[in-house]
């Protein structure tokens, strides 16, 4: 089980507290109308799904109730960051993700 | 070498001290006709059915681990045709029928076992989804019936049927052909079926690029055994599919996810069929070794680590030992994850992609056991052809973008 780090409780809990939602920065256009199919199509269904580090939604559902975000090396399944919803990526050091 | 009774004895007079190998171990060729990338069940299905129906020959099977090894070896084995959709019903009862002739197709006894496999209802929803399902599999002509508390219980004489359950069982759908196979002896017999008809099958050997001319069109792979050229590239990747594909700068429809399983001590028998829960994520069997097999839902994460965390599977023995209360006391003896590829509509990729010379098939996630011959089968048609096979062709990556999405996800939930 993962411990999870959320940015707003600003408290490390089990995995069970919170839900997985899904890549992050995934931005639904202001006007989906306007978009032709293959991007709404990529928006809705295409992912990155990297080997590696990966940018994660998480929820704390049985917490605060917040979503915010995570890099999390998807090979050791280490959680490398947690940040709040609307900060940018944070950069991480290059030895960070070959642990 | 032929498997039969006659050389059963020939090798016993022996003491079976010749016994040839099952399959080369080849080194790679410079160029083949076509590279398929994965030496699992679908991967090495196809390459057997290219070379046994196409008279394509000149192939090769690049796996970077051992053959098998991927979900192929890990899976829990279920097999069953009984899918809510047109599209599903055909390709996997497509496959049911090459199940119930392959140990002979193969001369090899893959230990296919059509012992029942039972989905059980535990609320209303589920009651009303599955006789949906019955009744559009019976107008589709495949085995489906619907069964009473009791009825599942005569069935299935460990199961519990009290009222007094959290989830209480109030009825299950019966598909009697389904069952289960051995896992490994699919992936060994499709490997020596394809080895005798002349494909390499070439282990260790990891793919790293993908090749492309100056038209972007496939000209073959790099892998860590060197180059190798080929017109056409089939990726078989399951839960690395993305990976690959994004060396020829495609995205995919798919996250991958570990699913896990475990196996228990060996014990006589005891359950006589397959027993599945899709609203409480476990599903139940016993191999012919004793153990009984058992499965849960994926993590919640995206992962290629092949384990997961030990709160899935302590959720999927709660629910299993208050099914089956006489299960209670049994140690389990290993238990592992596989990365399974998982699709928006839990339905299967299976086709061309926008790079000539590059097919893909994929998007099986926690089902494509059940597939494994139907689906080698479709999949090398479409290569030999270079157009989509009618069965397949439903199956299309196009469908994301044109919303002809083939909705099994909300059909099961679970789909094994
Ligand atoms: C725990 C578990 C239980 C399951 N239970 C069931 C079930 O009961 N019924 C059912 O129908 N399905 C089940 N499944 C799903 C089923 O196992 C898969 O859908 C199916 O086996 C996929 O077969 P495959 O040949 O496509 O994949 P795999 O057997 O995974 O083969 C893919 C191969 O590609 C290789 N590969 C990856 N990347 C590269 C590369 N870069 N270069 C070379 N080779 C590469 C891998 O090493 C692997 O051997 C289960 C899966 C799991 C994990
Ligand atoms: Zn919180």
């Amino acid at each position: 089980m993962l411990l999870i780090h959320c940015p707003y409780c600003a408290m490390e809990r089990p995995e069970i507290e919170f839900r997985h939602a899904g890549e992050a920065h995934v931005a639904r256009a202001p006007d989906p109308s306007q978009l032709d199919d293959e991007t709404w199509a990529e928006f809705l269904y295409f992912r990155s799904n990297p080997k590696g580090v990966h940018a994660e939604r998480w929820r704390h559902v049985h917490g605060c109730g917040r979503f915010f975000n995570a890099l999390r090396d998807t090979v050791s399944d280490r959680l490398l960051v947690t940040y709040k919803a609307g900060e940018v990526r944070p950069e991480l050091p290059p030895q960070e993700h070959s642990r | 070498m032929q498997y039969s009774f006659l050389n059963l004895v020939r090798q016993g007079l022996s003491g079976h001290q010749d016994w040839p190998a099952q399959w080369r171990s080849p080194e790679p060729k410079t160029a083949y006709d076509v590279v398929v990338v994965g030496a699992g069940g679908h991967g090495l299905a196809t390459a057997y059915y290219l070379a046994k129906e196409h008279g394509i020959t000149n192939v090769a099977v690049l796996e970077k681990g051992w053959l098998g090894g991927g979900n192929t070896g890990r899976n829990t084995t279920i097999i069953r045709s009984n899918y809510l959709w047109e599209e599903s019903e055909a390709i996997y009862e497509h496959a049911l029928r090459l199940w119930e002739t392959l140990s002979r197709e193969l001369n090899y006894n893959v230990m296919y076992s059509p012992r029942g496999v039972m989905m059980l209802a535990h609320n209303v929803h589920d009651v009303q989804v599955f006789k949906r399902h019955v009744h559009a599999n019976r107008l589709a002509g495949i085995d489906n019936e619907w069964l009473s508390p009791e009825e599942a219980k005569a069935f299935c004489p460990p199961l519990n049927i009290s009222r007094q359950l959290r989830y209480p069982v109030l009825g299950g759908a019966l598909q009697r052909r389904g069952g289960v196979a051995r896992h490994d002896a699919v992936a060994w017999g499709y490997a020596r079926g394809a080895d005798r008809l002349g494909v390499d099958i070439i282990q260790n050997c990891e793919v790293t690029g993908i090749r492309r001319d100056i038209n972007g069109a496939v000209e073959g792979v790099e892998t860590t055994r060197g180059t190798i050229k080929a017109k056409k590239v089939g990726v078989v990747a399951a839960g690395h599919t993305s990976v690959l594909m994004a060396m020829a700068s495609l995205r995919m429809p798919i996250e991958s996810f570990p699913l896990q399983a475990l196996v228990s001590e060996p014990i006589k028998p005891v359950l006589p069929c397959v027993v599945m829960s899709n609203s409480i994520h476990a599903y139940i069997s016993q191999s012919d070794k004793g153990e009984l097999v058992i499965g849960a839902g994926t993590d919640v994460y995206t992962s290629y680590s092949q384990t997961g965390g030990l709160h899935i599977t302590t959720h999927t023995l709660e629910a299993i030992a208050e099914l089956f209360p006489t299960f209670r006391r049994l140690r389990m003896m290993r238990n592992w994850g596989g990365i399974v590829d998982v699709t928006p509509d839990r339905s299967p990729i299976i086709g061309t992609t926008p790079v000539p010379g590059l097919f893909v098939n994929c998007g099986w996630g926690t089902g494509g056991f059940k597939a494994t011959p139907g689906s080698g089968h479709v999949f090398a048609a479409t290569i030999a052809r270079g157009e989509p096979h009618p069965i397949a062709a439903p199956f299309s990556l196009e469908r994301f973008v044109t919303g002809r999405l083939i909705d099994e996800a909300a059909a099961a939930a679970v789909a094994h």
